[in-house]
């Protein structure tokens, strides 16, 4: 009998049809990667100042932790750096074995559209696009990037999105959720005006320092409380956007929720619509109920995957929030990522699988 | 049952662990406080592979503000969702009776090497009695 040891990467698990994953964090290898994106003058003030937030903690961050930089254990490159940094490493471990045909890149460091010195978010904005074109879109065709912008500079973040915009591989524009204001807010609507006119959805990913508590109820105590209010501030922006009456406007504008759940859309449809019936004399802009404008602009990744008790509740929340609106997502490599392979803790028809897996997105990112 | 031969003891010392391929399966032997177990590899929630966890103990508390951490060394936490697993019997501590990973047997025993084949000897064979750490499946 011989003895041998199992190599370090996967066994591949090739999934039944090629897969399109809504969600990947990059890092840069060090602090310094950005250096060459950035002009001197702001290489040098990323070492003397560095990054001002609207944050309450020191050394740490409001986001999930439980392991360290909140990625799973086993993916740090053999090569050095942090994961999500090697893109032969994350060729190895992610996009090869799962059979991943498009990638979407969405760089959450630096937290730019929560940076407070705005002309340091614009430049940083600017580097984050450029370091994703060099370091990843050029080397990966499989790979899409996600337009940074500084959202509150409405104006600067305009100019970036019409500088990127030409370069097709870019496929959505971020915005951050944890926000100064409501995301609906009006000083926020020059962006949504340009992303309509280039036909580029906004992706909201549960990203940003705002400032704010993280729940309704103040600072909470517990870590899992934090990992659970990420996707409490999902209605919050969801209610903002629709009755402020951005969808009214920008009636063409797509908006993908991610990482922000999904399961408790159909409740908060339920709740606004009967709201609006009895308040609608409030936001007469408004000119359908709230449920429409969620039905026909808002999409959102599946990770975190629902678990719940009784596997057939998932296929009837499927059935609730849309199967059309579910775009797959595994957020590699941080630790609550989901497996493609166990997403899903009840039985889906391949057709189902492919339908959430690759069609939906391939329809809404227009691949 | 047959054994199977997966290391010389002194290969995995306490508190490490060898991944190995027994009859088609990804075996992980640990090393708890001198004792092996050996599971499956394979993490029940999503598949991760166990042994590239982190071992801790287990906090326990009868009450707000008073814990203690007892059994160190002997709990697993799994790489991807932090699903803690005790490694003397695969079963999860959330939810043992459904959420658990196969348990093999092992045993040490002494075994005699062949000559030539762990040490170069040059004029006499030489028979060297070493601990070596079984999985029976």
């Amino acid at each position: 009998m011989t003895v041998i040891e199992s190599p370090q990467t996967g066994v591949a698990k090739k999934a039944d049809t090629g897969i399109i994953d809504c969600d990947i964090h990059p890092l840069p290898k060090n602090a310094k990667s950005l250096h060459p994106y950035l002009p001197k003058r702001w290489q040098e003030h990323a070492e003397h100042f560095g990054g001002h937030l609207r944050q309450p903690f020191i050394h740490t961050t409001q986001y999930p932790r439980s392991a360290p930089l909140i990625c799973r254990r086993d993916a740090w490159p053999p090569s050095g750096g942090p994961p999500g940094s090697d893109l032969d490493f994350m060729r190895e471990q992610h996009l090869d074995p799962f059979n991943i045909i498009n990638g979407i890149l969405i760089p959450l460091f630096s937290n730019v559209a929560s940076e407070r010195n705005l002309d340091y978010a614009n430049a940083l904005a600017t580097a984050h696009n450029d370091w994703q074109v060099s370091e990843w879109l050029d080397k990966e065709p499989r790979l899409r990037g996600t337009l940074v912008v500084s959202q509150d500079d409405p104006a600067a973040a305009v100019k970036e999105i019409e500088r990127c915009a030409r370069d097709k591989r870019f496929v959505q524009i971020m915005l951050a959720p944890r926000s100064s204001e409501p995301l609906g807010r009006q000083r926020y609507w020059p962006i949504f005006e340009a992303a309509e006119a280039h036909d580029l959805p906004l992706g909201i990913h549960s990203y940003g320092v705002g400032g704010n508590a993280s729940t309704a109820g103040g600072w909470p105590s517990f870590y899992m409380d934090e990992h659970y209010a990420t996707t409490m501030g999902g209605p919050a922006t969801m209610s903002s956007m629709v009755l402020e009456g951005v969808l009214e406007r920008f009636p063409k504008l797509r908006v993908v929720l991610v990482e922000i759940g999904f399961a408790w859309v159909p409740s908060f449809m339920w709740r606004m619509d009967r709201l609006w019936e009895r308040m609608r004399g409030e936001i007469p802009h408004l000119v359908h109920p709230p449920s429409h404008y969620v039905k026909r602009n808002f999409w959102y990744t599946t990770q975190p995957m629902e678990e719940p008790s009784r596997p057939n509740d998932l296929r009837r929340t499927f059935d609730w929030v849309g199967w059309d609106k579910l775009l797959f997502s595994t957020d590699y490599p941080h630790w609550d990522q989901d497996d493609p392979a166990y997403a899903f803790n009840v039985k889906l028809t391949p057709a189902e699988r492919r339908q959430i897996c690759r069609e939906n997105a391939e329809g809404f990112y227009r691949f | 049952m047959t054994k199977h031969r997966i290391a010389l003891v002194k290969e995995i010392p306490p508190g490490s662990n060898k991944v190995v391929n027994v009859r088609g399966r990804e075996i992980c032997v640990f090393n708890v406080g001198g004792d092996f177990f050996a599971l499956l590899n394979r993490c029940p929630h999503e598949g991760a592979r166990l042994s590239r966890g982190v071992i801790v103990g287990l906090p326990e508390s009868d009450e707000p503000g008073c814990y203690k951490l007892s059994r160190p060394g002997e709990i697993l936490r799994c790489p991807w969702h932090g699903w803690e697993f005790d490694l003397k019997t695969g079963k999860s501590h959330c939810d043992p009776e459904r959420m658990f990973t196969k348990q093999y047997k092992t045993c040490v025993e002494n075994e005699a090497a062949e000559p030539g084949r762990e040490l170069q000897a040059e004029t006499f064979p030489v028979v060297v009695e070493e601990a070596t750490v079984f999985v029976e499946m």
